[in-house]
Formats: structure tokens, C-alpha cells, sequence
């Protein structure tokens, strides 16, 4: 197994928002967690990423704790995030945003991993010397996976890649996950729109309110009716 | 050639504004608090510059390296001790210890050096005398102009150019944002600290060489001219503290020629009332701080 949750417990002051979760990841997969608005899913991979601290339990990638360990060596490990709202650097260029996502690798990876990411999204290299900020919203999810694909992950972390995006572009954007997937990049994908994320997924697990309701295969998550009811639109 | 002694005069006392506002915004830029105890680093690079020179015996140029040094500690020190366990704080409290990290600072020097000014060994003398004697200007102007174009061009390049200086950029654009790159937040900060707390014992030193009198509360003033400064050209834009630095000297010369000695900080706090009401992010600056 890749990446191991197991039993945690994370609280904003008194809120209490996530109650003893587990999943895991296993390599070459894609998970997904769906849930409604405030479900905990971003604070759960705040929390696989050292931003937060969970008071129980362990993460476990790779074998070994990553639960005790500051962001930045998280990183290091081979687990990246690309947080909810992207997040780029506005006031730095579109290169120095995907060189900062290499802060962790040795120089001589740099080139060739900007080459790979402007292959993957000609996009960004048009707009290499612009600061991010003028990037449209697409644009800026590109960036900040290809960012985080700097920094060559073993698990990459999406917290809602298609928020606020066309409906071509939300396309264009799990196409990409598909690609990386194909590639061998593990995934943990977090998603409001469920329709899309079940339709790629593996693997799926529910939360609700802090808790994992449900799990099983994306196909499965996808027939079952407390799903298509609560997530699916009928 | 009297209106352009003053100008140089007061590009020459600018330079050192510039240089201490540097750190000012560097600091805020990136811990997005506003370090008064900065003013008193000037001060203790002063005194060390003073007893490396006079006590030790060393090289005015090894006297500066010396103030660099320990200033450079001292800011990684009140940084880790009195900010650091702040980070999360409301900004009223890290205001408040930096008041307190500033007072410290200048009744630590009372207790060693005393309360009383001494006289202060310039580390650059002479003068040059232009146009048959019709124009004086200290070699130290000189050095002081230099230094800080020197500076303000070596951090341009260090922000612009270098792997440290970019994620320095990015802790101030974003820290969460820059913890998922791998950026150890808490390093580049400390880095930032030691990198302004250097530049103003390199201030404290040609400060004292132009005015050649050190006490502990030398730097005060200075301090918050400086302040001044930044804000003025724009808090957190480096291109904005040196510009707001030069202008700030300039207007500070002219109005003491021209107008009043007596009221010259008057005018200076009063231009950049206007400036503000005018233009509310500064000079050069992009946005309006939240916090100060
Ligand atoms: N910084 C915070 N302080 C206090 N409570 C918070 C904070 N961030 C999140 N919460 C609370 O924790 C719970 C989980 O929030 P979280 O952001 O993880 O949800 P989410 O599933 O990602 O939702 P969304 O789909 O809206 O992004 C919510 O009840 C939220 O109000
Ligand atoms: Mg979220």
C-alpha cells in the first residue's frame, strides 16, 4: 500500500472535522473522496500534506510515518498536493512557479522536468514569463499541477482540480488526470463533481459530516442508489 | 552649487534610509509584521563597528564585516526568541514585543556603552573638492551612495535570480502555498531577518560616519524615517524602499536648507501624509497591508 490513513482525527479549535477516518491508496491507483460542501475532505488532505496535524492515529506512505513530519519534508517524500483554489504564486512568472515546485529536486531534474510539464501543457509554455495572476482559471489549474509534477510525486494529491471551470475545461482537466494515471502517477482525487470523479476513479470512498460512510469501486459507488440520491442528482 | 550640495547632501542621507528601509520591507514582506527593533540593530552594528575599531584595533573595512556579522546573528536571535512564537498571534501582540525587543536593545547598549554619545572613528574620511573648491562632498556620501545602489541592484538580483531569493517571493505571496513546494518557511524567514539586520549594521556605520556620534538611541530616529520610507515607496516592494529612501533624504535636506531646521521631520511626516492620502499603497506598492 502507497499511502495508509488510519483512525485520525483532526480539529479546528472545538470543531471537531474529521472523526477517526481510514482509507489507503494503493500504487498505480486513483482514489477518490466525494462529499458535500464542509464534508472534511480538503482538511483530510491538508492533513495527509503536514498542513494540519491529526491528534490520533497514523499516515503512513510508503511504510513510513509521515504524520509527525513538517509540509515541507512531506514533500520530499514523493506525496504533493495541489491545493483547493490552486494557489499559485500570482506576483511570480509561470516558470518560477514550476521551478518552485521543484524547490525539493536536485538541479539537473529541472530541465527536463519543465520540458515534460510543457509538453503535457503547451499552454504553459506560451505563457512562461507571465506572472500567474493574468492566467485564467484553467490556466491556473494547469499550472499548479504541473507544479506540483515538478517535484516527480510517487502520489499526487487533487483537491478539486474542476472547481469554478467551464465544462470543457473540467473535460480537458480529468483527461489529464487519465493521462497521468496511464503514466503511472498514483492519484488522490478529491471532487465535488462525483459524476466525473467516480467515472476515473478505482476505488471511492464517501465522506459525511468528518466520517467515511461508504467505500468500494468507483463503478460500484456510481450504481448505488444512497449515492446517485445524495450526489448524482437523483 | 549650494542647491546641489544639499542635493547630494540629502541623496547621500537618502542612501541610508534606503538601505535600513530595505530590511523594513523585506521583513514585512515576508512575516508581514513591522520589526521596530530594526532601528536598534543600526545602533548595535554601530557600537560593534566602534569597539572592533577602537578596542581591536581593526581595519575600518574589517570593522564592518565584524558589525555585519554579529547584527546578522542578533536578528536570527530575536527572530526565533520574540517573533517566532508569535506566528499565529493577532499583530497587535508581535507589535508590541517588537517595542519591547526595541527598548531592550537600547537599555542593553546604556548598561555597556552608557547613556552618554560618544564620538564616533568615521570609517571613511576626506572630502573631494570640485569646481576650484565650490563643491565639497565627504568621501563617505560617496561611499554611502555607492553601497546602497550596490545593495539595492545585489538584492534585486537575489530575489529575481536565485533559488532562494524566488522562494523568499513565494513564503510572502503564500506560506501554506509554499510549504507544499518544500520550502522550510521558518529558514527563509530567518533568512530574511539576517539579510535585513546585516544591511542595517552597513547602515549603523555610515550613518555614524556622516553624523559621527553613537548612543543608544541613534538609531530611533533613522528607524523610523526609514520606516517611513518604505512605506512610502510602497511596503514590500524593494524597488519602492529605495526610491522612498532617496526621496525621503532629498525632501528631508531641501527642507532643512530652504525651510526650517527645526520643523524638517515635520515636513518629512507631512509629505508622506499626503503621499498616502493620495496614493494609500505607497509609491511603488501594490496593495494595501492589512496589518500594521
Ligand atoms: N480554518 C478553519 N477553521 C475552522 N473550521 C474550519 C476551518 N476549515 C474548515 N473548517 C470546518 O471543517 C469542516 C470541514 O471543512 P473542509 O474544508 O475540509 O470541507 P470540504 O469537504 O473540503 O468542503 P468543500 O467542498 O466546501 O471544499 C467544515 O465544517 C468547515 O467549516
Ligand atoms: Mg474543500
Amino acid at each position: 500500500m502507497l499511502l495508509e490513513v488510519e483512525h485520525i482525527n483532526v480539529y479546528y479549535g472545538a470543531i471537531h472535522a474529521i472523526k477517526d477516518v481510514s482509507f489507503s491508496v494503493n500504487e498505480g491507483e486513483i482514489v477518490t473522496l466525494i462529499g458535500a460542501n464542509g464534508a472534511g475532505k480538503s482538511t483530510t488532505l491538508d492533513t495527509i500534506a503536514g498542513l494540519l496535524r491529526s491528534k490520533t492515529g497514523d499516515i503512513r506512505f510508503n511504510g513510513q510515518s509521515v504524520a509527525h513530519m513538517p509540509a515541507h519534508k512531506v514533500v520530499a517524500e514523493g506525496l504533493a498536493l495541489v491545493p483547493e483554489g490552486r494557489r499559485v504564486f500570482a506576483q511570480m512568472t509561470v516558470e518560477e512557479n514550476l521551478e518552485m515546485g521543484a524547490f525539493t529536486q536536485a538541479a539537473s531534474t529541472v530541465e527536463p522536468n519543465l520540458k515534460r510539464v510543457y509538453e503535457q501543457f503547451p499552454r504553459l509554455e506560451e505563457r512562461k514569463n507571465q506572472t500567474a495572476g493574468t492566467l485564467s482559471g484553467g490556466e491556473q489549474q494547469m499550472l499548479a499541477m504541473g507544479r506540483a509534477l515538478m517535484s516527480q510525486p510517487k502520489l499526487l494529491m487533487l483537491d478539486e482540480p474542476s472547481m469554478g471551470l467551464a465544462p470543457i475545461l473540467v473535460e480537458q482537466i480529468f483527461d489529464i488526470i487519465r493521462q497521468l494515471h496511464e503514466a503511472g502517477t498514483t492519484i488522490l482525487l478529491v471532487e465535488q463533481n462525483a459524476q466525473m470523479a467516480l467515472s476515473v476513479a478505482d476505488r471511492a470512498y464517501v465522506l459525511e459530516t468528518g466520517r467515511v460512510t461508504l467505500s468500494g469501486t468507483g463503478s460500484e459507488l456510481a450504481r448505488s442508489d444512497e449515492v446517485r440520491k445524495a450526489y448524482l442528482g437523483g | 552649487m549650494e542647491f546641489l550640495s544639499y542635493l547630494i547632501s540629502g541623496i547621500s542621507l537618502g542612501s541610508v534610509y534606503a538601505i535600513i528601509a530595505l530590511g523594513y520591507t523585506m521583513v514585512y514582506g515576508i512575516a508581514k509584521m513591522l520589526n521596530f527593533a530594526h532601528g536598534d540593530v543600526i545602533m548595535v552594528g554601530g557600537y560593534m563597528s566602534f569597539v572592533a575599531m577602537s578596542a581591536l584595533h581593526l581595519p575600518g573595512w574589517v570593522s564592518v564585516l565584524a558589525g555585519m556579522a554579529v547584527c546578522t546573528v542578533l536578528g536570527i536571535v530575536i527572530e526565533a526568541l520574540a517573533y517566532r512564537p508569535l506566528r499565529s498571534a493577532p499583530s497587535l501582540a508581535v507589535l508590541i514585543t517588537a517595542i519591547g525587543v526595541s527598548y531592550l536593545l537600547q537599555n542593553s547598549a546604556q548598561l555597556i556603552w552608557g547613556a552618554n554619545p560618544i564620538s564616533y572613528p568615521p570609517v571613511v574620511s576626506g572630502t573631494l573638492h570640485l569646481f576650484g573648491g565650490q563643491l565639497s562632498i565627504s568621501y563617505v556620501s560617496l561611499v554611502t551612495v555607492a553601497a546602497c545602489i550596490l545593495i539595492m541592484l545585489a538584492l534585486t538580483a537575489f530575489t529575481s535570480k536565485t533559488k532562494m531569493g524566488k522562494a523568499m517571493r513565494a513564503c510572502s505571496e503564500d506560506k501554506g502555498a509554499a510549504q507544499l513546494m518544500g520550502i522550510n518557511v521558518n529558514r527563509t524567514i530567518s533568512l530574511t531577518f539576517a539579510i535585513g539586520s546585516a544591511l542595517a549594521a552597513v547602515a549603523g556605520v555610515l550613518l555614524c560616519s556622516s553624523y559621527p556620534t553613537l548612543m543608544p538611541t541613534t538609531g530611533s530616529m533613522p528607524g523610523i524615517k526609514a520606516f517611513t520610507a518604505a512605506v512610502f515607496g510602497g511596503i514590500g516592494s524593494i524597488p519602492g524602499a529605495f526610491l522612498g529612501g532617496l526621496l525621503l533624504g532629498i525632501i528631508e535636506s531641501m527642507a532643512k536648507a530652504y525651510l526650517s531646521t527645526q520643523l524638517s521631520n515635520s515636513i518629512v511626516f507631512a509629505v508622506l501624509i499626503i503621499v498616502l492620502l493620495v496614493r494609500p499603497a505607497g509609491l511603488m506598492g501594490k496593495y494595501v497591508p492589512e496589518k500594521v
